[in-house]
């Protein structure tokens, strides 16, 4: 080992030796060693104080007790306990008066934006706009089939539209027609209830087809198309429709009839939830 | 340095290395293997569970093979957020007839695995159909070819025994009336009794609102009865998971 320096006679060697070579044994850098050190004290300690060891039928459980379960059980009891008076005081008023309370309108609106963005925003969007392609209706225009007060929104949202599930959900169903009327006079009553909100197509069927509707439609829809909002019947003279108003679809609509389902949601969410979610479906716009 | 030495009797000897490479592989082996015979043991006892039906099972191999899972996941885990969002977390029971289990990693979409009954039929077809028709958000693709495609169940049943030979409990008369099962709970004009006997909770209806049995079917009746099954009236949490 000719080459040998000083230093490395200092620091010695392994005693590894392969073919000549030797390998140094050079310290470890200290503050790497340290920590390496300080990982495996931490590690133990890790294991005693959390869950961690698999035995036969469970985890050790640790010294501090933590558990993921009690942690969430703890911080939705928390927050619950939290809101509690707000809650309660949101169940106990009167639904027309929150409005003027408007530290407890502000809680209400905001918590049931969050309830309508996760259970209502599906259907009726999340901005409230429904989707016209499939009946689900527009939250945001003051046109209401089954009533816009907040009285009436409650209702509508606890228990639902023309469902099995909730015995005082309200019912109402529109017959099919194309079991009813001939072709013809179907094609003349879309016309008639286009008239009601603007041009008919065909001014001469239009004038036929009132006759349909006075026989036919005006029990629920009303003589003059405005509806009924105790019995779910749109209002025809407002140009807003549910399903779309072109010729085809009315037809379609006529035809074969619609019928538009709301779940309950009196047991699925509080009723405060609830509460707040009325309120905030009638502060968007279109309340009465 | 005598540590050392011997080491080099290990190094220096290739038979010897050989044994005691295996020696340190087998420790390594067992470590990981041996917790899976416990695996039983780490699934709490809940009420409720129960083997997929198979129009549900054939629902679930739709699934599969669309790669749903790389956007949804089927795992709510216990934090305040998810379990307000999508309801009670997860437990390891329910997804115990699940081979392969469909927890994913990632969230593209919402998580699915409570999202039975919180939709109707209806909404779902017009979903699978155009997901921008009902949330105009959505980067979903469409699925529209589910329900043009049509399903008979002939193999049903040899799906049914694949899935008892990886444990899930099919019993042979399960297996026996696989394919009059997968017809009749999309069909409510048949005798679904069977259905509701061997898959109790099972919901027949006809899912695509079409005659036969359509994979929108089967996807809508898998994901229809998703996170139901488990009687949460009857669960208590056990602390210690």
């Amino acid at each position: 080992m000719s080459n040998e320096t000083e230093h490395d006679k200092e620091i010695g060697n392994t005693g590894h030796e392969w073919d000549g070579i030797k390998e140094l044994n050079n310290p470890l850098p200290r503050w790497w060693l340290w920590c390496f050190y300080l990982t495996i004290i931490w590690g133990v300690g890790y294991t005693i104080a959390y869950p961690a060891w698999p035995m036969i039928n469970e985890a050790t459980a640790g010294v501090l007790g933590y558990s993921t379960r009690a942690e969430v059980a703890e911080e939705i009891a928390a927050v619950e306990e939290a809101n509690g008076p707000i809650n309660a005081k949101l169940v106990a008023a009167e639904l027309t008066e929150v409005s003027d309370d408007p530290g407890l309108m502000q809680y209400a609106t905001s918590a049931g934006g969050a309830v309508f963005r996760t259970w209502c925003a599906q259907c009726h969007g999340s901005g409230g706009a429904g989707v016209q392609a499939s009946g689900y209706p527009n939250l945001l225009d003051d046109d209401w089939l089954w009533g816009g007060t907040i009285e009436d929104i409650h209702l509508t949202i606890a228990h639902g539209i023309r469902n099995e599930e909730d015995l005082d959900s309200r019912y109402s169903e529109m017959p099919a027609f194309g079991e009813i009327l001939e072709e013809e006079e179907i094609v003349s009553v879309v016309q008639y209830v286009k008239s009601l909100s603007g041009t008919p197509d065909d001014a001469a069927q239009a004038a036929a087809g009132e006759e349909v509707y006075l026989d036919n439609c005006s029990a629920c829809h009303g003589e003059e198309g405005l509806g009924d909002v105790f019995q779910g019947a749109p209002n025809l003279a407002d140009a807003i429709w549910l399903y779309g108003g072109d010729t085809e679809t009315l037809i379609e609509t006529v035809t074969y009839s619609r019928f538009g389902v709301m779940p309950p949601w009196q047991g699925r969410l509080s009723e405060a939830e609830v509460r707040a979610v009325a309120l905030y479906v009638h502060s968007r716009g279109g309340g009465q | 340095m005598a540590i050392l030495d011997k080491h080099k009797i290990l190094e220096r000897n290739a038979t010897l290395l050989l044994v005691f490479s295996f020696l340190v592989v087998t420790i390594g082996g067992i470590v990981q293997i041996a917790p899976l015979f416990y695996l039983e043991n780490t699934i709490e006892k809940v009420e409720g569970m129960r083997p997929y039906s198979p129009l549900e099972l054939a629902g679930r191999d739709i699934y599969v093979r669309e790669g749903c899972y790389v956007c949804h996941s089927q795992m709510i885990r216990p934090m305040r957020d998810e379990v307000e969002r999508y309801g009670h977390y997860s437990l390891a029971a329910e997804s115990m007839y699940d081979h392969p289990f469909q927890w994913g990693s990632k969230r593209t979409g919402p998580d699915l695995a409570r999202v039975g009954g919180r939709y109707s039929d209806d909404w779902h077809l017009v979903h699978l159909r155009n997901p921008q028709a009902v949330v105009p958000e959505s980067v979903m693709p469409k699925y529209d070819f589910l329900e043009r495609t049509r399903m008979d169940g002939e193999y049903i049943d040899e799906l049914l025994a694949t899935h008892r030979m990886v444990g899930v409990p099919y019993t042979d008369e399960m297996i026996e009336n696989a394919r009059a099962d997968f017809l009749a709970q999309a069909d409510p004009d048949s005798d679904f009794d069977g259905v509701l006997e061997r898959y109790p909770g099972a919901q027949v209806r006809n899912f695509d609102s079409q005659p036969g049995v359509s994979e929108a079917d089967a996807l809508i009746a898998y994901m229809q009865m998703l996170g139901t099954l488990v009687d949460f009236s009857t669960f208590v949490a056990d602390a210690n998971r």
